[in-house]
């Protein structure tokens, strides 16, 4: 909402203070300033002229006038002018030398075109009143030459812009400002609203309301011998620019010019166009209207019309019908004003795509007592402006509507703010706001008709602290219930984070929004549950419709992105949902009731409709994983780097992982691991697919890991167990198995340590071979197996004992047998 | 004792025998080359099987008239041996340190990033923090599904189906317009799910990621994170919710730090209020006439963080919370704004981009 101060100022006693310690009054009170834009304070030395002579001069490429233009000195100024739309009599803005314009701009007296021009003839937007620079800026004849133009035209201004939230619908109107500064600043003002209107009996059009739930309250009112040529007067075309309303007609301005001044949307129609009684009525399914833009909509039940008996003819509070708009010829008009339903005209607004100046209002809330007084306003100014004559009658059909009544103790406001301000400060506060309030411990407060936001005692509570001044309120710190700190699954998403940021990952957080590009490109069967993805109905992009159902598309995108930037070692990794459609799920959630809280049964009704939202972890990384410098060669990332990230990942759970070999889309057939929690799937990792590495544009050689940390579940022991620390020598065993080189060296691992006996403190890997050596199809396994006991040294049997207990389990489960044997 | 006399054995206790003894020793100490030698020297000639050693072992056959004068003798050798020792140990470490370290010398200035480094995300890790300030304040955790029944988004919420503040909220929806379902675009319908599944009082915080249909530019992107807080109890006051977050800032933002609430409008609360933050670089001074200008606060003084409020009732009575015993209050801002204000983020785009130039400074914690 933008607010000339003049305009406001004429309705309140607004002391000499700037605009900007206005505007912070009002930013208190809740109408926030967007910004402040100043008028006409850099224009001096622009008088009113009349212009005397002209005389053509035609030796140029374009039209230029030499002109005599008197402007109340002994002698006319003599000044050279670029436009045309002026005649010998006219009256017109001259800006004599030493004058300055909006920007700095300075005019002089200067040589042009071979003559002394001595001043300038200005446009509108020269003043900085418009856009129009289309030609000189014509006064009414009647203007006194030689007045000062910026004090005629009332061009030094401040507007205010302010930034109206819902529940104020009542401070898009310069009226609804003016009372809110008239409170702040505890002065008297005047209502534009409060005027004398003369009773009649008479209706000015027949009219009725078939649907009282769509419009409450219709008002019409007609004048005759409107002169449609008659220009709208130059301070009104001033202040609906300053209020951002591009000045149209004299009719339509007016209309404009009451609704910014009051906040009642008008509309006019044309007499002579209309048939028969208007009726406010509900759409019939198939009615269309073709509407002033041109476009021809077709009807929703729910769209509130106006209609005589030709049919719709406006669409109300959002846009009128081209059959029955006044034009440059309409001489008969006949003014609405209404009072419509806010959700209907929401729903019409969005429904149609049509946000205009009415439905803001409307929307927000208009005052129910204000079509008669603003249509009144309106036929006045036409009679006044337009030399039209009011015709005598009023139509006003109304539904009734009871008051909204509020009962609310008198401490109410002290109890929600922490403040003591006492009865009789709410009770003031409140009648300042408009409300009717009586009682004593228990207040009985009826809002103004303009406030239909106000109707809980919470509003009525926040009137009382804003106009007391949230400044006022104290900082008291409450005292919360000692709580339990974070979770366990909180705590390990954070641990997952500091861990693999740890070995190397930058955190990524790529948006979830993935197409059926990103399903294909990751090589996934037709039948794979990952294609099971939620569909937007609004999806930023077409090409990217569907919620992920994986991690890796988003992080894939993004290590592209660096590597295309520039960098080659590149190791990433995300936490954040996926979202994985239940088979079988509602597809709608139900809209439970708010008058009450909902039962368990009601809230799972709506869970069961959303899809499960797993929290995943998962890592890419390509180029080298250790780099080449001067200590040497570097070592390419590998399959083996992702499954360690998820053994990272395990580790801060405190489990272990056990790794399958899998073949599991997007990875390689041959180098993907199904990453286990006993028998529980929590993941997988390798290296991704060739298919898939080009489907992306990957380095090759790229991989990937990505798990489901609740799968993981919690270490067996509940807590960490202390291990005993064994005080005894160490026994350490080398053995070298031979194996076929098809078994998995974890299933070797496994069975050399069940083995191995309660002595075993571990097993490690340290070489493998495949050669001559041991044979076509086999490999060498060389482990180093260490022994040790609690409470004593080994013996040279004991260890012998153990060792052969380890490698006769390792045969007996996988078919090894000892190197050399 | 005399019994086990054998004079035979004592041959090394002979004064030239020993002589010689130490003779060996003395040289071989001289003829070390580094410290290694020595310490095999010193193992030959001073340890358990060394001449002097199996020397000093005779004294017991001696007679014992003979015994004091030998083990004197066998004294006065081993400590010559054991002085040319220590000499020869700290002139050879000395050597050493003049000469082979010298040698070995290496530039420690050479870089050694064999591993490349990691990082948070900086939203991540300032969702932390600011969770972590309320927890301290004895709040817990709240989560909350994202992609969530639009009853828990809007109705709950106070916001009607044709409230205005709907078509503020830029929904993306779920499957068809009427599912019933959305992505979330703010983090209260956390408020709503803690006030179902906890007994009173509440005091939670649910920093969340939401989601609304804004093309990504340098001030907005369609995902982006909030933080939520929430407290429900008997006698809670607007001064409560003041002293809170004024709290907070001073946690955030260092002491001294307030804010400052100017009305507003949310219809899941009610009062409302924004809330401004005093500017910590500046602490309000750029906002006086002639002051050096601040760019965290464009000279104003203050910074537009969030907003708050009391919690609607209507919002309480939608949970089956009883507004005539209970109040509470509720507070919420942008994660990617604080951050964009708190460490100079000039673009949108760069917290969105995953780019590892702009995560790597960030490291573990902002």
């Amino acid at each position: 909402m933008k607010v000339p101060l003049s305009w406001v100022r004429e309705y309140v006693d607004l002391p000499a203070a700037a605009a900007h310690e206005v505007a912070e009054r009002l930013t208190a009170a809740g109408l926030k300033l967007e910004s402040i834009e100043s008028f006409g304070y850099d224009i001096t030395n622009v008088v009113v002229g009349r212009v005397l002579t002209v005389e053509e001069l035609s030796e140029f490429k374009k039209p230029i006038r030499y002109c005599s233009v008197e402007v109340g000195e002994a002698e006319p100024r003599w000044v050279i002018c670029g436009a045309t739309n002026f005649v010998p009599g006219d009256v017109v803005p001259v800006a004599l030398p030493g004058a300055t314009l909006p920007g700095g701009f300075a005019v002089g007296s200067r040589k042009t075109y071979g003559r002394i021009s001595d001043g300038m003839i200005c446009s509108a937007r020269e003043l900085g009143i418009g856009e129009d620079h289309s030609g000189i800026l014509i006064l009414p004849a009647d203007t006194p030459i030689g007045a000062d133009v910026v004090e005629l035209l009332g061009l030094r201004d401040d507007v205010l812009e302010l930034e109206v939230t819902p529940d104020r619908g009542y401070a898009l109107s310069v009226r609804g400002v003016a009372r809110e500064l008239a409170t702040s600043y505890g002065v008297p003002w005047r209502d534009p609203a409060d005027v004398e209107i003369p009773a009649t009996a008479e209706e000015s059009y027949p009219a009725s309301i078939a649907d009282p739930t769509g419009c409450d309250r219709f008002v019409l009112r007609r004048v005759d011998g409107f002169d449609p040529k008659r220009p709208t007067p130059m301070w009104m075309q001033v202040r609906l620019t300053r209020a951002g309303v591009r000045p149209v007609s004299l009719a339509v301005d007016v209309t404009n010019y009451v609704m910014i001044e009051l906040g009642q949307p008008l509309h006019a129609f044309d007499w002579s166009r209309l048939s028969g009684p208007i009726t406010v009525r509900r759409a019939r399914t198939g009615e269309k209207l073709e509407t002033i833009d041109h476009v021809v909509r077709v009807l929703d039940e729910g769209d509130i019309l106006i209609t005589d008996e030709s049919g719709p003819i406006s669409l109300a509070a959002t846009m009128g019908g081209v059959d029955t708009e006044i034009s440059d010829v309409s001489t008969e008009l006949v003014i609405e004003a209404a009072h419509f339903s806010a959700t209907a005209v929401a729903r019409m607004s969005r429904r149609h795509g049509l946000v205009s100046e009415a439905s803001r209002r409307f929307e927000r809330g208009v005052d129910r007592e204000l079509p008669p007084i603003a249509s009144w306003r309106a036929v006045r100014l036409l009679a006044e402006l337009g030399d039209a004559v009011v015709v005598p009658g009023v139509t006003d059909v109304s539904a009734s509507a009871p008051p909204t009544v509020i009962t609310m103790p008198a401490d109410h406001p002290d109890r929600v703010a922490g403040v003591a301000y006492g009865r009789e400060t709410v009770v003031r506060r409140l009648a300042d706001v408009g409300c009717a309030v009586s009682g004593e411990d228990v207040l009985t407060v009826t809002p103004p008709t303009w406030r239909p936001d106000l109707t809980d005692p919470n509003d009525l509570a926040e009137e009382v602290i804003r106009l007391e001044g949230y400044d006022r309120i104290p900082s008291v710190l409450p005292h919360a219930p000692a709580g339990a700190g974070l979770t366990e699954p909180q705590r390990l998403r954070r641990r997952i984070g500091r861990a693999l940021a740890g070995a190397g990952y930058s955190e990524v957080l790529a948006y979830p929004f993935v197409g059926e590009r990103d399903l294909d490109a990751l090589q996934l069967p037709a039948d794979d549950p990952r294609r099971v993805a939620v569909r937007l109905l609004n999806p930023l992009s077409e090409d990217e419709p569907f919620l992920r159902t994986s991690l890796l598309p988003g992080l894939l995108k993004t290590l592209v992105r660096n590597v295309g930037r520039g960098f080659h070692d590149v190791a990433l990794f995300e936490t954040g949902l996926v979202y994985r459609p239940r088979p079988g799920a509602p597809e709608r959630a139900p809209i439970l009731s708010v008058d009450r809280g909902p039962t368990p049964e009601e809230v799972a009704s709506v869970d069961a409709a959303l899809p499960d939202q797993p929290f995943r972890v998962a890592v890419v990384l390509c180029g080298e994983a250790e780099r080449s410098g001067w200590w040497g060669s570097g070592r390419q990332v590998s399959w083996s780097d992702a499954v360690e990230a998820a053994r990272i990942v395990a580790r801060e759970a405190g489990v272990e992982l056990e790794v399958r070999a899998d073949e599991h889309a997007p990875w390689h057939p041959g180098r993907c691991a199904a990453l286990y929690r006993g028998d529980v799937l929590v993941g997988h990792a390798g290296e991704l697919h060739p298919r898939v590495v080009e489907a992306y544009g990957l380095p090759p050689r790229t991989c990937a890991m990505e798990l489901e940390p609740e799968r993981l579940g919690a270490r067996a022991e509940g807590v960490a167990q202390a291990p005993r620390v064994s005080p005894y020598p160490v026994a350490i065993q080398d053995v070298a198995l031979v194996v076929p080189a098809e078994t998995p060296v974890a299933a070797v691992a496994a069975a050399l340590a069940e083995g191995a006996g309660e002595l075993l403190e571990s097993v490690r890997l340290f070489d493998v071979y495949t050669g001559e050596q041991v044979g076509e199809g086999n490999k060498s396994l060389a482990y180093t197996v260490r022994f040790r006991a609690l409470d004593r040294t080994l013996t040279a049997e004991e260890i012998t004992a153990a060792r052969d207990g380890a490698i006769a389990r390792a045969a007996e489960l996988t078919g090894a047998r000892l190197r050399g044997a | 004792m005399t019994s086990h006399y054998d004079p035979v054995e004592v041959t090394p206790l002979h004064a030239d025998e020993l002589a010689r003894t130490v003779d060996d020793a003395l040289a071989a100490v001289a003829a070390a080359k580094d410290l290694d030698d020595l310490k095999q020297v010193r193992l030959a000639h001073a340890g358990d099987r060394s001449p002097i050693a199996l020397a000093n072992r005779e004294i017991g056959a001696l007679p014992p008239a003979a015994r004091a004068e030998a083990g004197k003798r066998i004294g006065a050798a081993r400590k010559a041996i054991n002085e040319a020792l220590a000499a020869r140990h700290d002139e050879l470490e000395r050597e050493r340190d003049e000469r082979v370290l010298v040698e070995e010398r290496v530039d420690v200035t050479l870089p050694w990033d064999v591993r490349p480094r990691g990082a948070r995300h900086p939203l991540t890790t300032l969702a932390e923090r600011i969770g972590d300030a309320f927890v301290a304040m004895g709040y817990e955790i709240a989560e909350g599904p994202e992609l969530e029944g639009e009853w828990f988004n809007f109705d709950a919420l106070n916001i009607a189906p044709d409230h205005p503040a709907r078509s503020e909220h830029d929904t993306f929806f779920v499957g068809s317009a009427d599912s019933g379902r959305v992505l979330r675009t703010q983090t209260s319908p956390v408020q709503i799910r803690a006030l179902l599944d906890r007994s009173l009082p509440v005091y939670v915080v649910s920093p969340g990621k939401v989601f609304r249909t804004d093309e990504l530019d340098a001030t907005h992107t369609p995902v982006f994170h909030q933080v939520e807080g929430l407290a429900v109890d008997e006698g809670l006051t607007m001064a409560h919710l003041k002293g809170t977050l004024d709290r907070f800032a001073e946690v955030m933002f260092g002491e001294g730090i307030s804010t400052r609430f100017r009305p507003n409008y949310f219809p899941f609360t009610e009062p409302s209020a924004e809330m401004d933050l005093r500017c910590f670089v500046c602490r309000g001074a750029s906002a006086s006439p002639g002051a050096p200008p601040c760019r965290t606060c464009k000279s104003e003084g203050w910074i537009e963080w969030g907003g708050c409020g009391m919690v609607n009732p209507r919002v309480l009575i939608a949970c089956g919370v009883d507004p005539s015993r209970y109040s509470g209050f509720a507070f919420g801002m942008g994660i990617e704004r604080t951050l964009m204000f708190r460490h100079n983020v000039e673009d949108m785009r760069d917290m969105v981009e995953g780019d590892v130039r702009f995560t790597l400074p960030f490291g573990m914690e902002v």
